[in-house]
């Protein structure tokens, strides 16, 4: 098994194309796959639909490829933090369906295992249940909602194997362990590249039979969104 | 005098049970992890896939890998797991979380909840919003009492809902309100900010609402 590549631009060649559809791991800017996304952004590949829970931010992650109007349509729960996203959307050159985040989580997980449609309470009786159906479930109401499956998906790791097993850290994890299972293709980003058997076979969190591609991409900076501290000489006891 | 945000969050942290796994929206919810009363010992939720949060890290501390549902960055404990979406949202949704404190827009007196969308502006997204009411056992809600000199406590929403009949407490500046989730309707005021009368809750709600002081609870 060859999966390992050299740089992402080998890492994603003939992989892309125009009209696919392309998932991206990440919560906000934690765990996402962005060295993946600037392959994409130079591919110039058009009129994508993006799986992603937000749109990064103005600059950074997909919202690089929203500048260069790569992104047609974006499945997500919140995208709050990008005024480019909200100027495109006004406008109409941009297309958005949300998904609460637990049914797009649940969606992609479901599609992941084969699962074409599940049932979840989330939702009833308001905007998102429109045209789906509704069962009633031991006398509570429940709305269908479909799986989800990505053409490729481009998930971000802590650290892989050249087998393409992945384990991730911290809540960097998020969506990329289910998107993984979810595309037709995953190549994953790591920050750190070894060799099969140097991960405790125990510690493992993506097994490489989810993953395509794998590609060394240490990240020299991790962006914060919004950094909050607390000063040493105060105890704030039991704050967050 | 109206409760300021801290008292609110303080009245809403009286709602915490010993062993509750608890899920704490921003904004004044979140304030609610500074109020946890003595002997309560309390897990905390973040849904991008963390249990356990501990506080904000020190100055020069900061893991841009260890962030709560805000984008704040914090810290982990001993009791910390971590864990994929998928995982988190059947936490969620699968009714283990104990507790969901959140803000709203608008609350109906039989429990609906609007709190992710103003039709004509932008829309941010729900979020995880209607997982949470949908899936959590309790739902508090802790809201100012007014937005603008509008009610926000009606007899029906006029926004889109976050989740119908979902709502069974809501903590103001003004007041503290039961709601009955199943069956008939029936919101029932069962506590007073210090200083506000009855008189002067009724003037600014939109909906009718039971009165029943003696379950009031003192607060700190």
């Amino acid at each position: 098994m060859d999966k390992v590549r050299a740089s992402t631009i080998e890492a994603l060649a003939g992989l892309l194309h125009d009209d696919m559809t392309i998932m991206a791991g990440g919560f906000g800017l934690c765990g996402i796959p962005e060295a993946l996304i600037e392959a994409v952004r130079l591919s110039g590949v058009r009129n994508l639909t993006v799986i992603s829970n937000n749109a990064g931010v103005d600059g950074i992650g997909l919202g690089t490829l929203l500048e260069t109007r790569q992104i047609r349509k974006m499945i997500s729960s919140y995208v709050g933090e990008n005024k480019l996203f909200a100027q495109q959307f006004l406008s109409g050159e941009l297309e958005l369906e949300f998904n609460p985040q637990g049914t797009l989580a649940e969606r992609i997980r479901a599609g992941g295992a084969g699962i074409p449609a599940f049932f979840t309470k989330t939702g009833y009786g308001t905007l998102i249940a429109e045209g789906k159906p509704v069962q009633e479930f031991d006398g509570e109401h429940y709305i269908m909602e479909r799986g989800l499956v990505a053409d490729i998906a481009l998930v971000h790791a802590y650290m892989g194997d050249d087998e393409g097993n992945l384990v991730y850290r911290k809540t960097a994890r998020n969506f990329n362990p289910v998107m993984a299972t979810a595309a037709k293709v995953t190549v994953a980003e790591v920050e750190h590249l070894v060799t099969a058997g140097e991960i405790e076979p125990d510690r493992i969190h993506t097994s490489g039979i989810f993953v395509s591609g794998i590609v060394h991409a240490p990240v020299p900076v991790k962006h914060i969104e919004q950094r909050t501290t607390r000063k040493r000489d105060v105890a704030l006891e039991g704050a967050i | 005098m109206a409760w300021t945000r801290e008292q609110m969050a303080a009245r809403a942290a009286m709602e915490l049970k010993d062993g509750f796994y608890v899920n704490l929206g921003i904004g004044i919810p979140t304030l609610v992890a500074n109020f946890i009363p003595k002997g309560i010992d309390v897990r905390l939720q973040s849904e991008n896939g963390m249990l356990g949060m501990g506080p904000f890290p020190y100055e020069g501390e900061e893991d841009a890998d260890l962030i709560n549902a805000g984008k704040q960055t914090i810290t982990e404990l001993p009791t910390t797991s971590y864990f994929s979406s998928a995982d988190s949202f059947a936490m969620i949704r699968g009714g283990h979380i104990d507790l969901s404190i959140l803000g709203a827009m608008q609350i109906a007196s039989n429990g609906d909840l609007a709190n992710w969308m103003i039709p004509g502006h932008m829309v941010k997204g729900m979020g995880g919003a209607m997982d949470l009411v949908a899936g959590v056992k309790r739902v508090v809600v802790v809201m100012e009492h007014q937005a603008k000199g509008q009610p926000k406590l009606l007899s029906e929403c006029t926004l889109p809902l976050t989740g119908q009949r979902v709502a069974d407490l809501v903590i103001t500046d003004l007041g503290v309100f039961e709601i009955q989730k199943r069956g008939p309707v029936r919101m029932t005021l069962t506590g007073l900010a210090t200083g506000v009368t009855v008189d002067e809750i009724k003037a600014k709600t939109g909906t009718n609402f039971d009165i029943d002081l003696e379950r009031q609870a003192a607060v700190a």
